[in-house]
């Protein structure tokens, strides 16, 4: 963890620093008679991230916050496969959205999710699978009027029978 | 007396028959949209304003009004049982809503949000229909430099709500607040921080984006990674008598934060540009303050669900009073309804209530209606909320992250966002990790866009002069006190360290 805290601080204060960049390409200034330019807050407000961020470092030299003191890994074995399962999933979910639709990915992703890494039964997981999708579809695309993205065009059957239950 | 009987009048407009099923309808209804993640009242009101062309316009604005009450109760319902503060306004209920909910009493807490709500709303309906003409010349008083001051008391008043570690709570602020600068500049219109040459990025960066990914995905990471998968659920029973009893805490322990909330938010709702998000904020930070025990606030205190919900109400019917006697909308949601009455013909302004006394009495009786329909039809669906979080999390948790993406979208549009979404909610893992707070960000994304306009307005006004913070009379003493409050952690700092060296 303590290695963690100064990477960490370290990453932020190059962020702080790319912000104040950009910031400035708008004019950071403070023009007589007229007050600031378009680049002003956002500069200032980065100057405040890289400020906190000196302090945050002089904190870790000092050992005062708790993770600067603490010498266990920032992720172990159980929270690197947590993360690699369950935000790879997510992250699996969202890159199937513009393929599958999306209540496909919804679908596909609550699939993986109580099967595989929830262990339920199928008596569980085939409902929620189907039924939970096309809840979301008859609220956002019949209720709310919001269309959600249909994916590729092999999806397109199934749409026409939703579509014409709503319509 | 005179008022008193226009009032009656008005509420016997909102209890006929098809008023008062347009009531039931709208609040139900409101409360569904405002539970969803990503769906707030604007969302509700916008999407059902063609239908109400099918009523008369009195109807139709009572159906809206019912809608927008349903959608400000709803709001807490996401906080409390998922942790994802459905829109903006319900952020602050996040904050005790979801420990009070972690800890088995979400019972405790959507009732607490609930009474809240109601005792908000009944306190604003009744400032309301007596101080509407006062208070709208009062709320004309408040110009830029007014609005900014407010809002630095609010930052102030925030620097507090992150824990000891100042300098990543201010980190975290200024976070929030240059994410809020992303896309157009508001007042030059040039495109400005546009990251990484992206241009995603040129429709800037909504607080749902930064909110729903700090809370949906990174906070739920977090909690799977942290209790290593053995997730104790939420255990609260469900009965009539739990929820008569919880009524009778939620008062006792919430009664302080209801009062705030109530009295401040009517304040800040009824200033143009603020609104129920920066009022539901302020009225937990205050509650706070005041509290003879902030250190339970975070960590699961009635009051600080009470509160921000009364705070949010309040505000939610305040908005409405500059809106009808001045024409000026005060939040998102009333600006459609303006929009809606200009529609129907009539035309909001002083005269409003002098020529189109019926219609303004009726909307005003359906808001004391509406609130109460709305706490029913809240209590009733308790047992329906609390059954949710009684699910195994492994049934919980997909479904969290699935809200969390498909409201996003709904929200939002666009895939980039939900792409950003996401490196949002994995950059807020790890920075809990390191003991990051992340709330002051979302607060600051949230009020970032009302404070630089009205700072850069009100240097506009002066040719530059920061002076015009500390002239005007109403802005000076906001000045002073959010200045002062600025400086407490740095005093605590000092004291703590002269203590230290005495010991």
């Amino acid at each position: 963890m303590r290695l963690g805290e100064i990477v960490t601080a370290g990453v932020l204060a190059l962020l702080s620093i790319y912000l104040m960049y950009e910031a400035s390409k708008n004019g950071v200034g403070y023009t007589v008679g007229k007050g600031p330019q378009g680049g002003f807050w956002p500069f200032w407000l980065g100057m405040g991230m890289l400020i906190s961020t000196g302090f945050i470092t002089l904190n870790w030299v000092r050992r005062v916050s708790p993770p600067s003191r603490s010498e266990e890994p920032v992720l172990d074995a159980f929270g690197i496969r947590t993360l690699i399962l369950v935000g790879g999933g997510i992250i699996g979910f969202v890159a199937l959205i513009d393929i599958v639709s999306m209540y496909g990915a919804v679908a596909l992703f609550m699939l993986y999710y109580l099967k595989l890494l929830g262990r339920h039964s199928w008596t569980v997981t085939l409902p929620m699978v189907l039924v939970f999708p096309l809840a979301l579809f008859f609220f956002f695309e019949g209720v709310m009027q919001i269309t959600m993205p249909s994916g590729m065009s092999f999806t397109d059957p199934v749409y026409n029978v939703l579509y014409n239950i709503i319509y | 007396m005179e008022i008193l009987s226009l009032l009656g009048d008005g509420m016997l407009v909102a209890l006929q028959p098809l008023n008062l099923m347009l009531i039931l309808i709208g609040v139900s209804l409101g409360l569904f949209i405002g539970a969803m993640p990503g769906l707030g009242s604007v969302n509700g009101v916008a999407i059902l304003l063609p239908i109400t062309f099918l009523v008369p316009p009195g109807s139709a604005i009572i159906f809206l009004a019912a809608i927008y009450y349903g959608a400000m109760y709803g709001g807490a319902i996401s906080s409390i049982t998922l942790g994802i503060p459905g829109a903006s306004t319900a952020v602050a209920t996040t904050f005790d809503g979801r420990p009070l909910a972690m800890k088995g009493m979400a019972r405790l807490a959507l009732v607490a949000a609930a009474v809240g709500s109601f005792v908000g709303g009944t306190v604003s309906n009744v400032l309301f229909s007596f101080l509407a003409p006062l208070l709208a010349t009062v709320a004309l008083s408040f110009g830029p430099p007014e609005i900014f001051a407010l809002m630095l008391l609010a930052f102030a008043t925030f620097v507090g709500l992150g824990g000891d570690d100042i300098p990543k709570t201010v980190f975290s602020i200024c976070f929030g607040l240059v994410l809020a600068t992303v896309g157009f500049d508001q007042i030059s219109g040039a495109p400005r921080l546009i990251l990484f040459d992206m241009t995603g990025f040129l429709g800037g960066i909504s607080f749902l984006v930064l909110a729903i990914g700090v809370y949906g995905i990174g906070e739920m990471l977090w909690t799977i990674e942290s209790t290593r998968g053995e997730i104790t659920k939420s255990e609260a029973d469900i009965s009539v008598k739990g929820i008569i009893e919880d009524t009778g805490t939620s008062v006792k322990k919430g009664w302080k934060g209801m009062s705030i909330g109530s009295f401040l938010g009517f304040f800040v709702g009824i200033l143009p540009a603020a609104g129920a998000t920066p009022a539901s904020l302020m009225s937990y930070a205050v509650t706070k303050m005041v509290s003879k025990n902030p250190e339970q606030f975070g960590q699961g205190h009635v009051g600080g669900v009470a509160a921000p919900e009364a705070g949010n109400n309040s505000a939610s019917t305040g908005s409405m009073l500059p809106m009808l006697t001045l024409g000026i909308p005060g939040s998102p949601t009333t600006a459609i309804l303006l929009g809606g009455m200009v529609i129907w013909g009539l035309t909001p302004g002083p005269r409003l209530f002098v020529e189109q006394s019926d219609f303004v009495w009726g909307l005003i009786g359906s808001f004391y209606i509406s609130n109460f329909f709305a706490l029913l039809v809240n209590l009733t669906f308790i047992p329906l909320f609390i059954w949710m979080l009684r699910m195994p999390f492994t049934i919980l948790a997909p479904l969290i992250f699935v809200l969390s993406i498909v409201g996003g979208y709904a929200a939002m549009q666009d895939m980039f966002d939900i792409w950003l979404l996401l490196a949002f909610g994995f950059g807020a893992f790890f920075l809990r990790k390191f003991d990051y707070p992340l709330a002051p960000a979302v607060l600051a994304i949230v009020l970032g866009p009302i404070a630089e306009p009205t700072l850069r307005q009100s240097l506009l006004l002066s040719s530059g002069d920061p002076s015009i913070f500390f002239t005007r009379p109403i802005a000076a003493p906001i000045m002073l006190v959010a200045i002062i409050l600025l400086l407490l952690p740095a005093l605590k700092f000092l004291r703590r360290g002269k203590s230290s060296r005495a010991a």
